[in-house]
């Protein structure tokens, strides 16, 4: 255990408590306003795999000496459409596509990382780095949360719909292929950016977990959302806490805050239906 | 003109055909009903109706000032998330979203159509709730709600009584003739109830392996494909409610 009072010294705070904490804050925004989406219309394995296609490029990226992220977040984005496009054709199983697809392009990223004779530890993609991003990282990953925030906001009733209801949305007249591609880029900027906070194989788990735990909550999509962004921006900042004072990674001790956090909402979920079942049978009777 | 006319249809379904030659037409106020047996392809029809799905051979067109915008749809039960959580605010507003083409967010009007819609279906008291406890009846009328929300020209319906009991069925069906007959909306249906569909339409399409048949209920009974399939219905009609009621 540390003393965590030596974590908030004026100059810990500002090199480098002060930017994981905005980028983090940032990223969980995203990843929660996402989460809901891709858990609703099923398809939180998208997320998944775009970290394994993110995670394979990145080891590319390293390898040839390209910056990495300006390079993973096109090639993520290009993945996100041929996964989408994968998942729609009925030829083959969505989700068989998709495991397919994203294991290979890992597998070449860590076949040419390993013959490359890095000089730089990839392995610290797959589990995140947070509190060592550089300034440059920090300010991108800002900026392009601020993106995702805006356009999600902007396109807020038409992703209801897509969600709600695709065939209902299409039949009267929304170009849903363009939505569900919109998905699918602002899902692929939060991969890439979470997986410098997250490390590959955590950040699936930061956007579903959010929003799995509201739906357990909440009767309205707009009140899943509210709460999801709640629970995340939360559960992130008691992650960090929690691994600042055990000395333990972040990405992990985030996904076991949210996993707190979802066996809480179970639990009060539970409750709830039991109350409401009591009652019911109450009035039912003579 | 007419709001929708098929001309010489071929539907395929993978890589079968399931409709060949089809022709018919819909006119404004027009109240038709799409008969006939399990894989005939009414679903199918349905789907390249919508839009969802092109005709493979021929053409589907759409007249009389009629927008792809225009139309309102009531899926089958089965087609949307059970575990969805909306409201039945939230879920009727979507049906307003066709009408306007770049404003990002609902409009008062929206708000406006959205709330007398509900009042129409008589769902106004349980526009807070979730979608997913109402009852399969209640969940039809927001449904339909959505619907009108997003036409007021032609409705189009997939199954609508599919899990409903007998009583929440005669109610949907009265909805529809009231709808069609006061705010002069033009429905189309697919149904496998052909008695409700002789009560309730004007025009009849029955799409058969064998033979298929569009036009008026009262020629629809003299014709061969009407008496061989009426027959039949009356004789599993029985079992087949039943077997709904029953479905989960």
């Amino acid at each position: 255990m540390n003393d965590l009072s030596a974590f908030f010294t004026p100059e810990y705070l500002s090199v480098i408590l002060l930017p994981a904490l905005i980028a983090g804050v940032a990223v969980s925004l995203c990843a929660s306003f996402l989460g809901v989406s891709l858990v609703l219309k099923r398809c939180s394995m998208i997320g998944d795999g775009l970290s394994h296609v993110g995670y394979g490029t990145l080891c590319i990226a390293v390898a040839m000496g390209w910056a990495p992220m300006q390079v993973t977040i096109p090639v993520v984005i290009v993945a996100a459409y041929i996964l989408l496009r994968l998942s729609e054709s009925s030829r083959m199983r969505g989700d068989t596509a998709i495991a397919l697809f994203s294991t290979s392009a890992m597998a070449v990223g860590i076949l040419v990382s390993s013959k490359a004779n890095l000089t730089t530890d990839v392995s610290h993609y797959m589990f995140g780095s947070i509190l060592t991003m550089s300034k440059s990282e920090v300010i991108l990953s800002v900026i392009l949360s601020i993106c995702v925030l805006l356009v999600y906001v902007l396109f807020y009733d038409k992703i209801f719909a897509v969600t709600f209801d695709e065939n209902f949305a299409r039949a009267t007249g929304l170009n849903v292929r363009f939505y569900n591609l919109l998905i699918a880029v602002l899902t692929a900027v939060t991969v890439v950016l979470g997986m410098m906070l997250m490390g590959a194989l955590l950040i699936s788990s930061l956007m579903i977990f959010p929003a799995a735990t509201a739906m357990r909550l909440c009767k309205s999509f707009r009140h899943v959302v509210v709460t999801s962004v709640i629970v995340s921006v939360s559960c992130f900042l008691l992650g960090l806490l929690l691994s600042l004072w055990m000395d333990a990674a972040v990405g992990a001790s985030v996904i076991i805050m949210n996993l707190a956090m979802y066996l809480i909402a179970t639990f009060v979920n539970l409750i709830q239906n039991r109350r409401i079942r009591n009652r019911e049978a109450q009035e039912t009777r003579p | 003109m007419a709001y929708l006319s098929c001309e010489n249809v071929t539907l395929r379904y993978e890589s079968t055909t399931v409709l060949e030659h089809l022709s018919f037409s819909v006119q404004k106020g027009d109240y038709l009903c799409i008969v006939g047996e399990n894989g005939s392809g009414k679903s199918t029809l349905m789907k390249c109706l919508l839009g969802l799905k092109a005709a493979d051979e021929g053409r589907l067109i759409l007249g009389d000032g009629l927008k792809r915008s225009e139309i309102g749809y009531l899926p089958q039960q089965s087609m949307i998330q059970r575990d969805f959580p909306a409201s039945v605010r939230e879920v009727v507003l979507s049906g307003c979203l066709n009408s306007r083409k770049l404003h990002p967010f609902y409009t008062k009007q929206d708000r406006a159509r959205a709330e007398e819609q509900m009042k129409c279906m008589r769902i106004t008291e349980l526009a807070d709730r979730c979608y997913r406890e109402l009852s399969g009846g209640q969940q039809q009328r927001v449904l339909l709600a959505r619907a009108l929300c997003a036409t007021k020209k032609l409705l189009l319906l997939d199954e609508p009584a599919t899990g409903l009991d007998p009583l929440v069925t005669t109610e949907l069906y009265g909805i529809l003739e009231h709808l069609h007959r006061d705010h002069g909306i033009t429905v189309i249906m697919v149904t496998h109830d052909v008695e409700c569909a002789l009560r309730h339409a004007k025009s009849i399409l029955h799409i058969g392996k064998k033979e298929s048949f569009f036009g008026s209920c009262a020629d629809y009974l003299q014709s061969d494909a009407g008496k061989a399939f009426v027959d039949i219905e009356c004789c599993v009609g029985c079992v087949d409610s039943h077997q709904e009621v029953c479905d989960p």
